[in-house]
């Protein structure tokens, strides 16, 4: 059995440094091909027309003034007379044509008409649901009435909102598809290189090993990119019905905020009790979600305290005739920080306890108590939380309050299942291949990073292919378990490849391959460095026979090599103007464990963009349905808003780097610090000016209401 | 302070009238302009636009430096023209609406969104565009800082961002951090790269001091 365990810290050269993302250069120079950005002579576009009601009946479709038009190829019809249309974007018809404008004018020719049926598209009113309310089953644990009537008990109760955002990548959804008479050619902007042409086959009744997939770039994903999606079907219709002629079919931006994913609201009345000491007693939460007509999951509450004693829990998942919901990276858990991390602050609050003394308190209920309490520290000393900290309300005295909040995470991580080819060949050249994606997390780099550590090489003697579905197959972008399967795979497979070559070196050197070794572009006596030979020199020694070997991380079976499993602390400091309502962000820390950090370069900025996108949360997005058309109001980047370079604050990321991490080797990180990010500012926020916001996000408005008392 | 130059007078060779109404739209539209950008725009007459189209109408631009011939209906931006017929897709169409920055080009020195002009109204005019900026395999100073820092991840805002930036830079040689923020705020990304952005650009003024770039 080949020794494929990490190097030791000390020992490694090319893994654990800050090395820049490989494929940095071709990106900020524009030279980085995306899927969108497919441009052929032949080239033909697609375009969807998508509902305007939110419910109605489809009483007849009429293509034929769209198919009269000069320039169009292809015309289909998605839906047929009698489908009920359950939320507005859902494809009606789609079109092929020489030009966008083109594409654009069939689509309004196509004539719809519809029997419009009544809606329900907003969730927060669960009296109004009705029937599109759909409870769950109660979870009751130990005796939380008792609990609640115990004299000595302090008891809060609020309620806490947080709407449906959604995932608005910048590369909207769509693909270029080709279907010839010999295969089809599919490219597109997907966090599944692997599994998205089988996918494809699956919906077309076509053989899966006839589709091929490639893909350099993806604009964006966060968990909303793994299907083919009806729109990559009917982009291949388009295409067989113009003769085979390749047919790009992206979103427009209207249908990319409405159609194309979108994380679950959440909503809860929830009611604390404890002891004057700060021990939590007993829980209680009444919560409601929707994420479409399919209803919303309930986030896992109490979260990361689980083990409080005396627990009841219910839920409702409310069906909205809204798009439907998309993983959003870490599916449930921010909206579980915000709510149980919110109901604990104003708990604090009414104990007159800080609340990191609170979560200190109570770090028995959780998993990972040890880690918790290095990392509140950590983060307390980062954020100078004992001199900026006050009691809630009693900070500045002028217009302009600030305040500090914190929040607690968890996550999974771990790696997913993959494979990863070495080829070593006679010349010194080196290929790693397999079938994953770069989703601008780094992928590229860690591969080559591995490979080159495992190999004894610089950097750019590793050649890395990805991106396509001929490589061996590996596993999406989900869950935070691509740095951990990649880097297991390619570890394995270069540990292969490697014995392999010390084999035939060790022949020619008249040793045991056991005593050799790789380093710095040679291979070496372990134990006399002096007898040693070149990379090249080495690889020369094959004569005509290159090394091809495989590796395989089997995600039930990591081997040492990734694992799962992380918590993180995060701590905002806010400024509010309590005359306009502005919530300005002065700095946040996020303190993370990771296990081995591969790349601490990428892996801060994977901390960074992650607070970013859940400030844009706390302050700013918001998906805004209409009650009485069943309309979204903001499905465009002018009122669909995201934060700006000035809008951040200081960043602060703190990764846990030590051996006791090091050491359960890879784990994710692409999700678990963007989770405690929308409950620290909103609980920096209450800190600030001595009042909870109910909802976020924390925009001028609803502060302004909270502070004269009106929140909703 | 912000100095900017004069733009170009533009030029009467044009086969069409410049539309001073989208131009207008575009630019007042643009958290890039600092002010600056709006007060060149509005102080130019607004001319008498000439009937076009619907039909597609031969036009010429200058791109990079080059001449391009294109026939486009009128409607069509400058940057659906340059995406899906000249075949540059630096610029990134995510919004379509000006909101963003990811189809920022340069035109006649000054940052613009291309997906607010008309290509019938980028006759005449100097445009630049992601590709121009960096004979192939070599990057600008911008672009190396962008890489230097990691102001990256998935990389669809980022052409946009170094075209502002390199369009910032220009006419902010020695910028502060905060001149940085309020300059670069034209510009939207997702995966929440302004980190790395706010450093790159810092790191390109210094890089670029001495060695001015086209």
């Amino acid at each position: 059995m080949p020794d494929y365990s990490w190097p030791p810290m000390n020992d490694r050269r090319v893994i654990g440094k800050r090395i820049s993302r490989l494929d940095g250069g071709a990106k900020a120079s524009g030279r980085a091909k995306y899927a969108s950005d497919f441009y052929r002579k032949d080239l033909l576009f697609g375009m969807l027309l998508t509902s305007p009601h939110a419910h109605a009946k489809v009483v007849s479709i009429n293509l034929d003034d769209a198919k009269r038009l000069k320039g169009v190829t292809a015309v289909r019809a998605i839906a047929a007379p009698g489908d009920e249309i359950q939320w507005e974007g859902a494809e009606i018809a789609a079109v092929a044509a020489t030009s966008e404008e083109i594409a654009r004018d069939a689509i309004r020719k196509i004539k719809v008409e519809y029997q419009i049926l009544p809606h329900l598209v907003k969730e927060e009113d669960l009296s109004k649901a009705g029937p599109r309310a759909k409870a769950a089953g109660e979870q009751v644990t130990g005796d939380p009435d008792k609990a609640f009537q115990d004299a000595d008990a302090v008891t809060v109760e609020g309620f806490y909102a947080i709407p449906v955002l959604t995932h608005c990548c910048l590369e909207s959804h769509g693909n270029v598809v080709e279907w010839k008479q010999d295969g089809l050619n599919l490219w597109p902007s997907t966090q599944n290189v692997s599994g998205i042409g089988g996918d494809l086959a699956t919906s077309l009744k076509y053989p899966a090993g006839k589709i091929k997939v490639e893909m350099d770039h993806i604009g964006g994903g966060f968990g909303s990119k793994f299907a083919a999606d009806r729109w990559g079907v009917e982009t291949a219709y388009l295409s067989q019905m113009s003769g085979g002629r390749p047919v790009k079919l992206m979103l427009e931006r209207r249908d990319e905020l409405m159609i194309a994913g979108n994380r679950p609201s959440a909503f809860a009345k929830i009611k604390v009790a404890a002891k004057k000491d700060g021990t939590i007693t007993a829980w209680q939460s009444e919560s409601w979600a929707t994420g479409g007509i399919g209803g919303g999951g309930s986030p896992p509450l109490p979260y990361v305290f689980t083990e409080i004693p005396n627990k009841r829990m219910s839920h409702s998942a409310v069906a909205t005739n809204t798009g439907g919901v998309r993983a959003w990276r870490a599916p449930n858990h921010p909206q579980a920080s915000y709510l149980t991390c919110s109901a604990l602050e104003d708990l604090a609050a009414e104990l007159k306890m800080d609340p990191v003394d609170l979560f200190l308190k109570n770090l028995e209920v959780t998993a990972r108590a040890d880690t918790y309490r290095a990392q509140l520290a950590k983060a307390s000393e980062l954020i100078e939380w004992k001199k900026n900290w006050h009691p809630r309300g009693q900070g500045d005295a002028g217009p302009v309050k600030r305040g500090l909040g914190l929040a607690i995470h968890t996550w999974g991580g771990g790696g997913h299942t993959s494979q990863c080819r070495t080829v070593i060949n006679p010349d010194g050249s080196v290929q790693v291949e397999i079938g994953s994606q770069d989703v601008g997390s780094g992928t590229r780099t860690v591969i080559t990073q591995v490979a080159a550590e495992t190999l004894g090489l610089p950097m750019g003697a590793v050649q890395l292919k990805i991106g396509n579905n001929s490589l061996p197959p590996s596993g999406p972008s989900g869950g935070s378990t691509t740095v951990g399967g990649v880097s297991s795979s390619t570890r394995k497979s270069s540990v292969n490849a490697l014995n392999k070559l010390l084999e035939t070196v060790a022949a020619v050197m008249g040793v045991q391959p056991e005593q050799l070794k790789a380093i710095d572009g040679r291979i070496q006596m372990k134990d006399n460095p002096a007898k040693s030979m070149t990379w090249q020199a080495a690889c020369a020694k094959l004569g005509t026979n290159k090394i091809s070997e495989m590796g395989a991380n089997d995600q039930r079976k990591p081997e040492g090599l990734n694992s799962s499993g992380v918590g993180g602390i995060q701590m905002a400091d806010v400024s509010v103007d309590s005359e306009t309502g502005i919530v300005k962000m002065n700095r946040f820390v996020a303190v993370q464990d990771i296990g081995l950090v591969v790349n601490p370069k990428l892996a801060d900025s994977q901390v960074h963009g992650a607070v970013i996108m859940g400030i844009c949360g706390a302050l700013m997005e918001e998906r805004v349905m209409d009650e009485y058309t069943g309309r979204m109001l903001n499905p465009d980047m002018e009122f669909y808003k995201l934060a700006g370079i000035g809008d951040i604050g200081e960043i602060i990321s703190h990764l846990d780097i030590t051996p006791e991490h090091d050491k359960r080797g890879v784990v994710g990180l692409g999700e678990p610090p963007a989770i405690g990010v929308v409950a620290a500012i909103a609980n920096a926020v209450a800190n600030a000016i001595g009042v909870r916001v109910s909802h976020v996000p924390l925009t001028p408005m609803r502060v302004l209401a909270a502070l004269e008392g009106r929140n909703a | 302070m912000i100095v900017v130059k004069s733009p170009n007078p533009p030029t009467k060779k044009g086969r069409v009238s410049r539309r001073g109404f989208i131009r207008g739209v575009g630019i007042g539209s643009t958290a890039l302009g600092v002010g600056a950008l709006e007060k060149t725009a509005l102080a130019e007459p607004v001319a008498i636009p000439k009937t076009m189209g619907p039909e597609a109408v031969p036009v010429t631009l200058k791109i990079n430096g080059q001449p391009v011939n294109v026939t486009v209906e009128p409607r069509v931006t400058l940057l659906d023209a340059m995406r899906n017929q000249i075949g540059l897709t630096g610029a990134k169409r995510v919004c379509d609406r000006g909101t963003c920055g990811a189809c920022t080009v340069i035109i006649d020195g000054k940052v613009n969104y291309s997906c607010t002009i008309l290509t019938i109204d980028a006759q005449g005019r100097d445009i630049q565009t992601i590709e121009g900026l960096a004979p192939a395999g070599k990057l600008h100073p911008v672009s190396a800082a962008f890489v230097s820092q990691d102001g990256q991840q998935c990389g669809y805002c980022t052409p946009g961002f170094v075209m502002a930036a390199k369009g910032f830079l220009d006419h902010n040689p020695n910028p502060t951090y905060e001149q940085v923020q309020h300059g670069l705020g034209g510009n939207l990304c997702r995966c929440g790269t302004y980190v790395g952005v706010r450093k790159a650009v810092l790191e390109a003024a210094k890089e670029m001091k001495g060695a001015r770039h086209a």
